[in-house]
């Protein structure tokens, strides 16, 4: 019964892994750029939930969608100021501008907010249940439940609508996608839009069952460039799924071997994932 | 290039620096600035020279830093045997980063050194074997000269100018040999290299050997230098991100670059810590990140490439004004032309 509950509790969070990840994905594959300040996004989306919750008294719904609206505008910004610009310049510069972001982004929270833990009241979204002999923290089941409806529907969207298909025609060919009437700047804007704002609601979900630093977004990161290079570059259905398996390694090492080592096993994972598959579960070839 | 005449002034500047004053701290400073060169040095040669963005060389500096205070620890032998200790530790583990990722586009080169580097400062910073999250400590006081523990910076400061000359000396000669070429081949247009011929996974593996041979003997002469070394210090991510921002700043892909960067950012680096105290460290990185993104999207060439455009184009100038003058001068010529 133990186990089972560190199972679904591993699914849960795996969820909300995925969900960050494939906005990290969506970036990547689009435009082969590689933003490494992604954590930086989702622990912004923590602050973001937090204040507004405290300052605002904001319920978990409207500060979720407060986080989504602000890390969209964030992540548009990002793309015009600077990504533009290193796109198509060397890679030393586009590593660069995302790594000089990361330092920026999270020292100046570690400056504006200070060093302390902050967190939401745990009671946020009422006690814990008991399903079946299983029990469940009410928020990491709403976050898993709401992380993995959205990655979906995220899939769908770029998969089944309008937007969806322009976006992909500019990652497939820029060139071609202009000449069909396309503007290729506002369509990876709008990615980096979507990639922010799935940064800021798995922050709003993840500020709801974990306690908020500035420098959370450091293993966050790093998550979720695993979780992408496993699944595949570019493939949100293969960031879904191995976020799930990310998230299940996570809580079974944590189980079996002591938490400090939940991400040495991950880390591992991603060097074996390098050496054995490359393209990852869903890449192309 | 430069002149033969710059060439000797530079060296005699570097050689007299710490003659030159009677002070501690501008040796110590001077010290410290030589051996952020000889990091970020043998971080170019990776990420300058062949353009593969190691972001995670700070590994081969803790375990190089690392090793001679383990010997030490576990022998009580001089830290000089665990100079090679450390050298064999780091060229294993760039051998496991590069045969995946060097067959790999670049990208997953940069993540696959900042994890391996995550991972193995998490299993030092909780491993007891190697000090866990406190590290290890070097001898205090000299029992001869081998343990190299002296009270002045300057011994330091002749020893690391002594490494930093070692490297730069390859490094030109490695400019300009055949690998030299194939390096700047690969770096240019990796699939239009590997079709005239050139070995691109096997360069590029070699070069991120030597830079971890290198960027190893400079953790090991920072543990002997401040003889401790912890988790943050050796293993952190801000080891790696100083070592490319350094290069970077200077011109990555440039002999003198990470020396230049070196001379500005270490006093700068120092200069804001005493500014804003123990709190200051988080301003530091802020400055840094900002000073990173100025030069990716401004001058992704660094201060060396912004300097030679302002000379080339004032040298041309000159030669337009120069053509006029002529031509006013002699108004029935052809100077003109």
């Amino acid at each position: 019964m133990v186990l089972m509950q560190v199972i679904v509790a591993g699914l849960l969070i795996g969820a909300v892994y995925a969900l960050f990840s494939s906005g990290l994905t969506l970036v990547w594959g689009m435009m082969n750029v590689i933003n490494f300040a992604h954590g930086e996004f989702v622990m912004l989306g923590m602050y973001v939930s937090f204040w507004a919750f405290t300052l605002l008294h904001f319920g978990v719904a409207s500060f979720s969608l407060a986080a989504a609206v602000m890390l969209f505008i964030l992540g548009v910004l990002v793309y015009i100021c600077l990504i533009k610009r290193v796109m198509r310049g060397p890679m030393l510069a586009q590593i660069l501008s995302t790594f000089g972001l990361v330092l920026v982004l999270r020292y100046s929270a570690f400056w504006a907010f200070g060093s302390t833990f902050v967190s939401l009241p745990e009671d946020i979204l009422g006690p814990s249940l008991n399903v079946g002999g299983i029990l469940l923290s009410a928020p990491k089941l709403v976050a898993g439940c709401v992380a993995l409806a959205i990655t979906i529907g995220m899939h769908l969207l770029l998969t089944r609508t309008m937007l969806g298909s322009q976006i992909l025609a500019v990652a497939e060919n820029r060139n071609a996608a202009m000449l069909m009437g396309i503007r290729p700047d506002r369509m990876q804007a709008i990615a980096w839009g979507l990639s922010g704002a799935s940064a800021g609601i798995a922050g709003a979900l993840i500020a709801t069952f974990f306690p908020i630093s500035a420098t959370v977004g450091e293993s966050l990161g790093l998550i979720a460039f695993v979780v992408v290079t496993f699944g595949g570059f570019g493939s949100v259905p293969g960031a879904m799924l191995a976020g799930l398996i990310i998230g299940l390694i996570e809580s079974l090492s944590a189980f079996y071997f002591g938490p400090i080592y939940q991400d040495v096993f991950v880390y591992a994972l991603f060097v074996l994932v390098l050496w054995i598959r490359p393209r990852g579960l869903m890449g192309k070839a | 290039m430069m002149r033969r005449s710059g060439w000797i002034a530079l060296a005699l500047v570097l050689v007299l620096f710490p003659l030159s004053f009677d002070n501690p701290y501008y040796e110590q400073l001077g010290s410290l600035v030589l051996l952020a060169a000889i990091s970020a040095s043998a971080w170019n040669l990776i990420g300058g020279y062949a353009g593969q963005v190691s972001v995670g060389n700070a590994v081969f500096f803790g375990a190089g830093a690392y090793m001679p205070l383990l010997f030490y620890k576990l022998w009580e032998v001089s830290p000089l045997y665990g100079f090679p200790a450390g050298i064999a530790v780091s060229v294993a583990i760039a051998i496991v980063i590069g045969i995946p990722t060097f067959r790999l586009s670049g990208h997953y080169f940069s993540m696959a050194t900042i994890a391996v580097a995550e991972l193995i400062r998490i299993v030092v910073s909780n491993w007891d074997f190697v000090g866990a999250s406190i590290g290890l400590t070097g001898p205090a006081v000299a029992r001869d000269w081998t343990d190299l523990v002296f009270r002045s910076s300057i011994p330091y400061y002749y020893m690391f100018l002594t490494v930093l000359t070692v490297l730069l000396v390859m490094t030109y000669c490695i400019e300009r040999s055949r690998f030299g070429y194939y390096l700047r081949a690969l770096r240019s247009g990796e699939r239009a290299a590997r079709s005239l011929g050139v070995p691109v996974s096997r360069c590029k593996l070699y070069i991120f050997i030597l830079s971890a041979v290198f960027t190893s003997l400079a953790g090991s002469l920072y543990a002997i230098k401040f003889g401790f070394a912890d988790p943050a210090s050796g293993f952190g991510i801000l080891v790696s991100v100083n070592m490319v921002i350094v290069a970077a700043l200077g011109g990555a892909g440039r002999l003198l670059g990470p020396l230049l960067g070196a001379v500005i950012l270490i006093p700068l680096q120092s200069e804001t810590n005493t500014l804003f105290g123990g709190g200051g460290t988080g301003f530091t990185y802020i400055l840094y990140g900002g000073i990173i993104m100025l030069i990716a999207r401004f001058e992704p060439g660094g201060l060396l490439e912004l300097w030679e455009r302002i000379r080339d184009r004032r040298a041309s100038r000159r030669a337009v004004a120069l053509k006029e003058a002529l031509a006013a001068s002699l108004p029935n010529s052809q100077a003109g032309r």
